[in-house]
């Protein structure tokens, strides 16, 4: 692909969203405009993969400003990897926002084209300021959306949700501002390596860092994640569990390989913060009593395991780190799409509230029953490749502990995906009860999920079943990824020589 | 000097207005500490020289960095926006703006 088509992925949504902003009365046009445009994604990142494999990177210097002053967007193998899964869960969960009506709210197909070019941009551009101008488009779409959808909690929660996002987006532009003072550029490649050989600029960039530490929702700062997510809508959820926070851990990946070089002075802090990561997610989750409570709590456990990549380093971590990445926003999003399938149709996400889904809905019920063994590390579901990976590196490291932690860890959230087996899918089906449950919401009495409904999530559970079966595909993949972070030279050259 | 105590200032006031439970409180402490972040990027810039950054009128001598300029014109944009959803955030539903008061 020829690197001037790289903006092309951030100009399509936002233009469509402009479109749809403008004729967001025509429900054809809308639906339309909405999944054409995240098939486009879709294509476009699945081209990139091919276009970087084997180490290429391209770049384009955008408005062709010469190099140094222009803004360059590249694109690896990570980014392609990167683009390529967020381009299908918006896919995904925009086919399940129509099927559930969401996408009658006003403005939403709209919204959500915005937010995914915000997206994308993040994931391709290759300067620190930009990235904070691509995180606030991807953000001032998702204020509106959370305001708009869900329950009676949604404006509290839309308030800290923005409360939040603003605070850490502040500090993250203070922060660029000091690498700037400190550095004199806020390239990053021209960045490269330059926090490893002056401790003023590592001081100066660790301030973004933190921000999109918080942004990822790492522990002790998770708790804005856990009391927002559930409160807005299904669709919504899985929207934003796929993408917001692993833009975050996209961002401390580049940065940390690439700027700080991969530094080792604080790896025993990291370890110690994402050993918490992991087990404070996972009891929060065990403690849980409402089905997207439960998941939104893995959630943080899941970024622990991510980040444990990272903060491990060395091409078996990095890999292992990458592999998990994409697992984890596959398996996350089936879960929440076949956990909010149920609560759309019967109206309560509370365990013990329905029971016998099973029966009722085995589409539903499978699609679920997949994800949940794949996110705890049954074999064959990706989620056994990508935990013997993360395990594999921390014992090639010495870090047995971390090891431990993680197997533990895993146990842990096996136990509180069973919990929503048990407390929704198992038992008797009492029609009278699923009766009485949906007359709550009125004008949707409905006994039966409709078929379409359970698709997106049964999409994913596939996808995470293939890439468990074939896992040495994705491996190469992410092999070619980490690759790509260690040896940051053609990063640089694309960029700089360009 | 004076710009290290200005953002001190800013940042302690912001600090203390965002920790409130009123949403309109919280906008306006947003206000002060995204103020205190466009200082930080402007001093990014050095703060010595201050002729226009024009090619044709100063001396590059004499000439701010336009690039931290740049970033704060960008970076005010977008509080400006968010102040006014934040505000919007703060008048919408019934009774106070209280982000603690969940039921």
């Amino acid at each position: 692909m020829s690197p001037a088509l790289l903006p092309l992925v951030v100009i399509v949504p936002l233009l469509s969203a402009a479109l749809l902003a403008v004729a967001r009365h025509v429900e054809v046009l809308r639906r339309a405009v909405l999944l054409g445009v995240s098939a486009f994604a879709l294509a476009f990142g699945t081209v990139l993969c091919f276009t970087s494999w084997d180490g290429v990177v391209i770049a384009h210097a955008v408005g062709l400003w010469p190099s140094g002053i222009a803004i360059p967007f590249v694109a690896d193998m990570f980014s392609a990897l990167m683009i390529t899964v967020t381009a299908l869960l918006t896919l995904l969960c925009s086919m399940f926002a129509i099927v559930s009506g969401d996408d009658r709210r006003p403005y939403f197909s709209a919204l959500v084209l915005m937010l995914s070019a915000g997206v994308y941009g993040a994931l391709l551009t290759g300067d620190l300021f930009n990235l904070f101008v691509f995180i606030e488009v991807m953000l001032l779409p998702s204020y509106g959306l959370i305001a708009v959808l869900g329950g009676r909690d949604r404006l509290p929660a839309g308030r800290l949700y923005v409360a939040m996002n603003l605070l850490t987006s502040t500090i993250f532009v203070a922060g660029v501002g000091l690498v700037y003072g400190t550095a004199g550029t806020v390239n990053i490649a021209e960045l490269a390596g330059a926090a490893a050989e002056s401790s003023a600029v590592a001081a100066a960039a660790s301030v973004p860092l933190i921000a999109l530490s918080v942004k990822a929702a790492v522990v002790p700062v998770h708790g804005w994640l856990t009391s927002t997510y559930p409160a807005t809508s299904p669709a919504l959820t899985a929207l934003f569990s796929g993408l917001h926070t692993k833009v975050a851990v996209y961002a401390i990946y580049r940065i940390y390989a690439v700027v700080f070089d991969g530094g080792t002075a604080y790896t025993g802090l990291i370890l110690l913060v994402l050993s918490l990561t992991m087990l404070v997610g996972v009891f929060g989750a065990v403690g849980q009593e409402s089905m997207r409570s439960i998941l939104v709590f893995n959630m943080v456990s899941g970024i622990g395991y991510i980040l444990l990549g990272v903060a491990l380093f060395g091409p078996l971590g990095l890999m292992a780190g990458i592999f998990y990445l994409v697992h984890h926003m596959i398996v996350k999003a089936s879960l929440l799409l076949s956990t909010g399938a149920i609560e759309v149709s019967y109206g309560t996400d509370r365990l013990g509230s329905v029971s016998g889904i099973a029966r009722t809905e085995p589409l539903i019920a499978a699609a679920f029953m997949g994800s949940a063994l794949s996110l705890a590390g049954i074999p064959p579901f990706s989620g056994f490749v990508g935990k013997v990976a993360i395990v594999k590196a921390a014992v090639d490291e010495q870090q047995i502990a971390i090891a431990v932690v993680a197997v533990v860890v895993s146990l842990f959230s096996l136990m509180s995906v069973l919990k929503i087996w048990r407390g929704v899918f198992w038992g008797r089906a009492h029609e009278d009860e699923v009766h009485a449950v949906s007359a709550r919401r009125p004008g949707a009495l409905l006994t039966h999920a409709p078929r379409t409904l359970a698709l997106p999530g049964l999409v994913l559970t596939v996808v995470t079943l293939g890439i468990g079966l074939g896992g040495q595909g994705m491996l190469v993949l992410s092999e070619q990824a980490a690759a790509g972070l260690l040896d940051v030279s053609g990063y640089i050259e694309a960029v700089i020589g360009s | 000097m004076s710009l290290a105590l200005v953002v001190g200032v800013l940042v302690a006031g912001g600090t203390f207005l965002v920790l409130q439970r009123g949403m309109v409180r919280i906008a306006f402490g947003f206000v002060l500490l995204g103020h205190a972040a466009n200082l930080v990027l402007l001093s990014a810039g050095g703060a010595a020289r201050r002729g226009e950054p024009l090619l044709s009128i100063a001396d590059l001598a004499t000439a701010a960095d336009p690039l931290p300029q740049a970033f704060v014109l960008t970076a005010i944009v977008i509080a400006f926006a968010i102040t006014i959803y934040m505000l919007t955030l703060a008048g919408a539903g019934e009774g106070d703006d209280d982000t603690e008061d969940r039921r």
